[in-house]
């Protein structure tokens, strides 16, 4: 995934565009096939059943599908998000975008584990370094405080009990 | 004087220390959200509902309220003094405001959409309080089949009426109800899209997918985008106003709050329409027309009443009849259905003490902000400080935490990825987001009212059309669709375009 790829001219941008058209086909298609294996004897009490409405779903996403396609190809563009943050002058930048994930990704994998006050941690410091603070042991440091004070926020002000992992002794 | 006696007792809710500790946390958070930048008060709405499973209700809705209300101060504090307006209501009060900053009026733009928005935000509370149960002796009396069309209704019109794309709204949408449908069919105990994954059996929880759109999504966004060059806030001092300020003020809140409020009220009413038409007539009515576009106070002082008495009006269709019509509303729907609260007309009737707490709450809510944000400006705009990255850490931290605190499993933060990287594309697409969570909440109750409209005529089509109002709802959404249909062919047939159709040209002209 380079950054040529991404949205950096019109063009390419309204090619992958499509990809946008092609999810909701796909959903489309999974959310009929679903509906099909649904087996729903008339009744009188339910003369609906349970597969009406995924029916008229499927049906509705395809219909978005087809109709964003012919809206992309005869040159519609979707307008992308603006706010105060937001710069979009420079096309996505995946160099911050990736490494976000990939603290995401690492939370959900450690935090059954080793513990929400250590997947914490990794989360936010990871979180903050992606988007380009370089003060290693301040962002740590705050890092470390913000996952023990919601773990005990959470243990004692709602009773809700995250869980604790290797330190769970320690905690 | 039915309304004043329920009205009273709900001031005695609403005043109780705790009460009164939720509504002055909710404004603070709110005002706190409004300001900083990429988070507003739907997201804050989504992030916190995990945490008040433990408070109630009633206190929950309260501080939710404030935070609704809250985000409209903080907002118009960042527009004025930053120029770019995180929500498309903020878009007109930025036009002058921010051009009266630079001119040195920071102090009396600020104060002037605070006022504004306490005169505004006090009136439309109390045109709801009026209103509100006349709608509800109203709606008592029909029947599901009206309350299906209501809904399609409010469903159709968020999604083809707001937003600049309908196929990209309708496309939304319909992602919304589909993933409303994972899950077990309430009726006949069926599963559907739930592929073998036991987990999916339950549904995915409203929180989650609030969670991950709004603050997941957006985060993901911003940080692709994130702005390299700093914005300049203008600095500002106390917010105050002259004689002839107020002068020139007072009237335009008042024609703001009557544009708004009913727009608000509307299934697809929202903030950007009656802002806009408050705009204009304040610069067709103003004595001083020619300094519309540097930095007019009629310009600030009528789109905030306007904004804010429209927040007023959201809430008239919510209580009354369990229709959501902007994000925040949507949100707080969901946390009432969280609480196991059925929402819709006899919400009036069960729960009394929440709604009418909730309704004066709004006015003490109301008066807190106006509190803190005049004499606090300065302070607040030191929010736009704060340092990105922390920022934007510090949502994925607290959505992570939020979605994860509900089952307390490991599979929701998949979901939370997953959805959030939809929440990402639609951003970068233009799929408008709204569609979706109303979808996501609406469809699964308009499929229940279908099933039992269809049960009580034993299957007989008619049975959808049995009352008068549910018929006149459907002729409605029919004129509704076709409405931009007619006005195409009105333009080929008439090629000279009626000029207030032209926002541009009014803004710049």
């Amino acid at each position: 995934m380079s950054q040529k790829t991404d949205a950096g001219t019109p063009a390419s941008k309204g090619r992958s565009e499509l990809g946008i058209a092609a999810l909701l086909g796909a959903a489309g298609a999974v959310v009929l096939v679903d509906a099909s294996r649904i087996a729903a004897p008339y009744s009188q009490s339910d003369p609906v059943g349970p597969r009406t409405m995924p029916l008229v779903i499927g049906v509705l996403l395809l219909v978005s599908a087809a109709a964003l396609a012919v809206n992309v190809l005869r040159g519609g563009r979707g307008q992308a998000e603006e706010g105060e943050d937001v710069d979009l002058t420079h096309p996505s930048d995946w160099k911050t975008v990736l490494p976000l994930v990939g603290a995401f990704v690492l939370n959900i994998l450690l935090i059954d584990a080793a513990g929400w006050v250590i997947s914490g941690t990794v989360l936010f410091w990871g979180s903050v370094w992606a988007l380009g603070s370089r003060h290693y042991i301040r962002d740590g440091l705050i890092s470390l405080g913000l996952a023990l004070a919601t773990f005990y926020g959470f243990y004692f002000g709602l009773g809700i009990k995250l869980p604790a992992g290797i330190l769970a002794g320690v905690l | 004087m039915d309304t004043l006696d329920l009205l009273m007792q709900g001031f005695s809710t609403a005043l109780t220390p705790m009460n009164l500790l939720y509504a002055c946390i909710g404004v603070l958070l709110g005002t706190a959200v409004g300001v900083l930048p990429g988070i507003g008060p739907a997201m804050a709405v989504a992030l916190l509902l995990p945490v008040t499973y433990n408070l109630g209700p009633t206190s929950a809705l309260i501080m939710f309220a404030g935070i609704y209300y809250g985000g409209m101060y903080g907002g118009s504090t960042t527009s004025i003094l930053l120029n770019t307006p995180g929500e498309s209501s903020t878009v007109i009060t930025a036009i002058e405001g921010h051009k009266m900053a630079k001119a040195g009026r920071a102090a009396q733009a600020l104060a002037t959409a605070a006022i504004g928005s306490f005169v505004a935000g006090t009136i439309g509370t109390a045109l709801l309080a009026v209103c509100a149960p006349f709608v509800v002796k109203f709606a008592v009396s029909l029947g599901p089949s009206s309350y299906l069309a209501i809904m399609v209704l409010g469903l159709l019109t968020v999604t083809a009426v707001l937003g600049s794309s309908k196929i990209r709204g309708f496309a939304s949408l319909g992602l919304g109800l589909a993933i409303g449908l994972v899950g077990l069919d309430p009726v006949t105990g069926q599963q559907r899209l739930v592929f073998g994954i036991p987990l999916l059996s339950d549904g995915i929880d409203i929180v989650v997918v609030a969670v991950a759109i709004f603050a997941v999504g957006e985060a993901l966004w911003i940080a692709a985008h994130l702005r390299r060059n700093k914005m300049e806030t203008i600095p500002v001092g106390q917010p105050w106003m002259g004689k002839k300020d107020w002068r020139r003020s007072w009237k335009p809140w008042l024609r703001g709050t009557a544009f708004g409020f009913p727009f608000g009220a509307m299934p697809a009413g929202g903030a950007e329409v009656p802002t806009f038409l408050s705009y204009v007539t304040e610069k067709k009515l103003s004595k001083h027309p020619e300094e519309f576009g540097h930095g007019a106070i009629e310009g600030v002082a009528g789109p905030e009443a306007a904004n804010n008495a429209s927040a007023a009006g959201t809430l008239t269709p919510l209580l009354a009849l369990g229709l959501p019509t902007n994000a925040t509303a949507a949100v707080m729907l969901a946390a009432l259905v969280q609480f196991g609260i059925q929402p819709g007309p006899l919400l009036f009737e069960n729960e009394p003490v929440l709604v009418w707490g909730l309704i004066a709450s709004l006015f003490i809510g109301n008066t807190l902000l106006l509190l803190i944000n005049l004499p606090m400006a300065p302070l607040w705009a030191k929010l736009l400080q704060i340092p990105r990255p922390y920022l934007y850490a510090g949502i994925l931290f607290f959505a992570t935490l939020g979605a994860f605190s509900v089952n307390m499993q490991a599979f929701d933060l998949v979901l939370l990825l997953v959805l959030g990287a939809l929440g990402f594309a639609m951003r970068r697409y233009g799929l408008p987001v709204l569609p979706l969570i109303i979808g996501l909440i609406l469809g699964p109750r308009i499929e229940g009212q279908l099933r039992k409209s269809l049960q009580l005529s034993g299957g007989d089509v008619s049975g959808l059309f049995n009352e008068p109002v549910g018929v006149v709802v459907y002729i409605l959404v029919v004129i509704l669709l076709a409405l931009p249909l007619f006005i195409r062919l009105w333009r080929k047939f008439r090629p000279q375009k009626p000029g207030a159709m032209h926002v541009e040209d009014q803004i710049h002209a």
